[in-house]
């Protein structure tokens, strides 16, 4: 049996991660309010609006989609 | 023009034929050399339309042009890729049905007449069958016969339209259609069943997650695209598309956040990015056609990198379901990264291939000022990359450990992989390649200082929203369920109205053979004992009914009398000779009738 890797059990690692991303995250937000947009709407030219949009639109289709859960979901063997 | 080309489609079909003679490593060799032979067939015909055969006096014709290169170059790249992920395969059934499979596809793409494009088509359906059935299971076996019911039935409806339309217009070529008139609705209803627009989809998302692991990489690629092949040539810019468009993209959504199997949840998704390409053709600019072409290129590759990649899973560890995985980067690294590539392809991220397509479509609606349709597109956008394809990955190889250590994949699943995901990147970076080929000259520039910073915005913010509500427990936990879509229709609602609408008809079915079989002879048999004693009783049955009470008990004493003797002395009132005449009578009135009825 080969060596497995476990970069991602190690606390030091996970904790680089969080930093990284978090960065990049709020880097994105600062450089999105400096960088003119050519928007085909009024809206999309706002600052963040896409930040926004993804985040909020992310959430909206997840809530949608655990309240429709109890009418779709069945038994693994509903089928057979 | 003359007949003395050999279209592509044939090498891959004729070479399918004599792949069960070769073994091991020859096979694999022969197998790599039948769509380097096409690819080679398909450079040395000039673009233009050919005459290759005749059928019932119509001439059977093969088109070479931009549109058709572009699909017809992606389809035997996949091929090839495909063939090579499959080598470690034993039995030679599934490679001769791919290799057919794939010919037949081709010769959809290729076809410059509606009746070649419905041999091939119907050729498609059945050999994309052969290939479900190949992974041997009960349920792959369902699967399969669901997939030719439904086919069938698209398939039917276009040759319905094909041969109104051929007798319409006295002609059988294949170019613009556009909805006109009932012909042009059949021949539509048969490509968006192929094309899996909602509610007609549920073959897909029913059918691809039973097929085998190598089969699926062949299935992903070819019957959705050649739908979108045959619609951008006769139905560009026809408004439906953009709608039905929109559907696919926002629907299969809520699926992908519910299902358990990860190759549903790639069906899903592969029908949501159908859906920008039924867009793109609806709206029918040349930039959105152009979109919705390069999208196909793009697509096909990195839609086949995920299904390789969640099959070497499945084919080392025997599942691919997410609550049954985790962990796994431990043990299969290279699949991961290979993985992940095809996940930052599939969610256009800037530097993969998703990002100089995908993107195309959706400028080209905020170029028509159709808000709705850009609005939905980017929700689509936004919430398909956390719940299909951030989930694939994170089930697979991070969340919980599963204590499942499988090996890495197989050396010719890593090349096939690593070849797709090279051709991603390679697209991803340098976008003027793909470009070039595309049908239309396009004027795009994907690498805009606020392009990429707003697409890395908006895929980086859904991602948070992903891990916010994984980590707040909001999240819908990953069951092992099956979750209802259409095809509950015909496999449980159809079954289901049958038995409703049968049992009450079965059981008249009964009554009435009871009453015309059983009761009706025995009362005739009675009844000719003596006849005129059964008058009278009869009569007196009836009369008993009818009498008023004080005559009712005489009347009752003299029934059960008559009923107590019978049938008692024939009276016989017609002699021998009598009733012989008269069945002579019936006998000759039955003739005549038939005769007459013959003439």
């Amino acid at each position: 049996m080969k060596k497995e890797l476990d970069f991602f059990e190690k606390p030091k690692n996970k904790k680089a991660l969080w930093i990284i991303y978090i960065a990049i995250l709020v880097l994105l937000l600062t450089i999105d309010l400096f960088i003119p947009q050519h928007a085909h709407f009024y809206w999309d030219g706002i600052p963040v609006f896409y930040a926004l949009f993804g985040f909020a639109g992310c959430v909206l289709l997840a809530v949608i989609a655990k309240n429709l859960r109890p009418f779709l979901k069945r038994e693994e063997n509903y089928y057979d | 023009m003359t007949s003395s080309i050999f279209p592509p489609a044939l090498v891959l079909i004729a070479g399918a034929v004599a792949v069960p003679f070769f073994r091991g490593m020859v096979r694999r060799a022969y197998l790599l050399l039948v769509p380097v032979l096409a690819f080679a067939a398909l450079l040395s015909i000039p673009g233009g339309t050919y005459v290759t055969a005749s059928l019932l006096g119509h001439a059977l014709t093969l088109r070479i042009d931009g549109l058709s290169l572009v699909f017809g170059y992606v389809f035997i790249i996949i091929t090839f890729i495909g063939l090579i992920y499959a080598f470690h395969v034993k039995g030679s059934e599934e490679q001769v049905a791919a290799l057919v499979y794939a010919g037949a596809a081709l010769g959809a793409v290729f076809a410059g007449d509606l009746i070649t494009l419905f041999i091939f088509w119907e050729l498609m359906t059945l050999t994309a069958a052969y290939i479900i059935w190949s992974q041997r299971t009960k349920a792959s076996r369902g699967a399969g016969l669901r997939y030719i019911m439904v086919h069938i039935f698209g398939g039917m409806s276009l040759l319905a339209g094909i041969i109104l339309r051929v007798c319409a217009t006295g002609s059988t070529e294949f170019g613009y259609i556009g909805l006109d008139g009932l012909d042009s609705y059949l021949i539509l209803l048969g490509f968006i069943i192929n094309a899996a627009v909602p509610p007609l989809h549920a073959w897909l998302t029913d059918a691809y997650p039973e097929a085998s692991v190598t089969g699926v990489v062949f299935l992903s690629a070819f019957t959705t695209k050649t739908a979108v092949y045959v619609l951008a040539r006769a139905f560009p810019g026809t408004e439906l598309l953009v709608a039905a468009g929109v559907i696919m993209t926002v629907y299969p959504i809520f699926y992908v956040v519910l299902e358990n199997d990860l190759r549903r949840v790639l069906s899903y998704s592969l029908i949501n990015q159908v859906g920008f390409m039924l867009t793109g053709i609806g709206l029918g600019t040349v930039l959105a056609m152009n979109g919705a072409t390069a999208h196909v290129f793009c697509h096909i590759l990195y839609k086949a990198l995920l299904f390789m990649a969640v099959g070497a899973v499945l084919y080392r560890t025997g599942t691919c379901k997410a609550t049954e995985l985790g962990g796994l980067y431990k043990t299969m690294p290279v699949t991961m990264v290979f993985c992940i590539i095809g996940i930052a392809s599939i969610a256009a991220f800037p530097l993969f291939s998703g990002f100089v397509s995908k993107s195309m479509v959706l400028t080209a609606a905020g170029n028509e000022h159709l808000a709705v349709v850009w609005f939905l597109l980017l929700l689509a956008s936004a919430g398909v990359f956390p719940h299909a394809e951030i989930k694939i990955p994170y089930f697979i190889f991070f969340a919980r450990d599963s204590g499942k250590r499988p090996e890495e994949a197989p050396p010719n699943m890593l090349v096939a992989m690593g070849m797709a995901a090279f051709l991603c990147v390679f697209i991803g970076i340098y976008p003027a390649a793909l470009y070039s080929i595309m049908p239309y000259p396009v004027d795009y520039v994907p690498y805009t200082a606020d392009h990429v910073i707003s697409q890395l915005a908006l895929l980086c913010f859904a991602s948070l929203a992903f891990v916010v509500l994984v980590r707040s427990g909001y999240y819908p936990p990953v069951q092992r369920s099956v979750n209802l879509d259409t095809d509950w229709l015909y496999r449980k609602g159809l079954p289901a109205g049958i038995s409703f609408v049968g049992a009450p008809l079965a059981r008249l079915n009964e009554r009435a053979g009871k009453a015309l079989f059983e009761f009706l002879p025995d009362f005739l048999v009675w009844f000719g004992k003596n006849p005129p004693a059964a008058l009278k009783i009869v009569t007196g049955t009836l009369f008993l009914k009818f009498s008023g009470p004080e005559k009712r008990a005489r009347v009752a004493e003299r029934v059960e009398n008559e009923k107590a003797l019978y049938p008692g002395d024939r009276l016989l009132p017609w002699s021998i000779g009598a009733a012989v005449s008269f069945v002579l009578v019936i006998l000759l009135v039955y003739l005549v009738a038939n005769y007459r009825s013959g003439l």
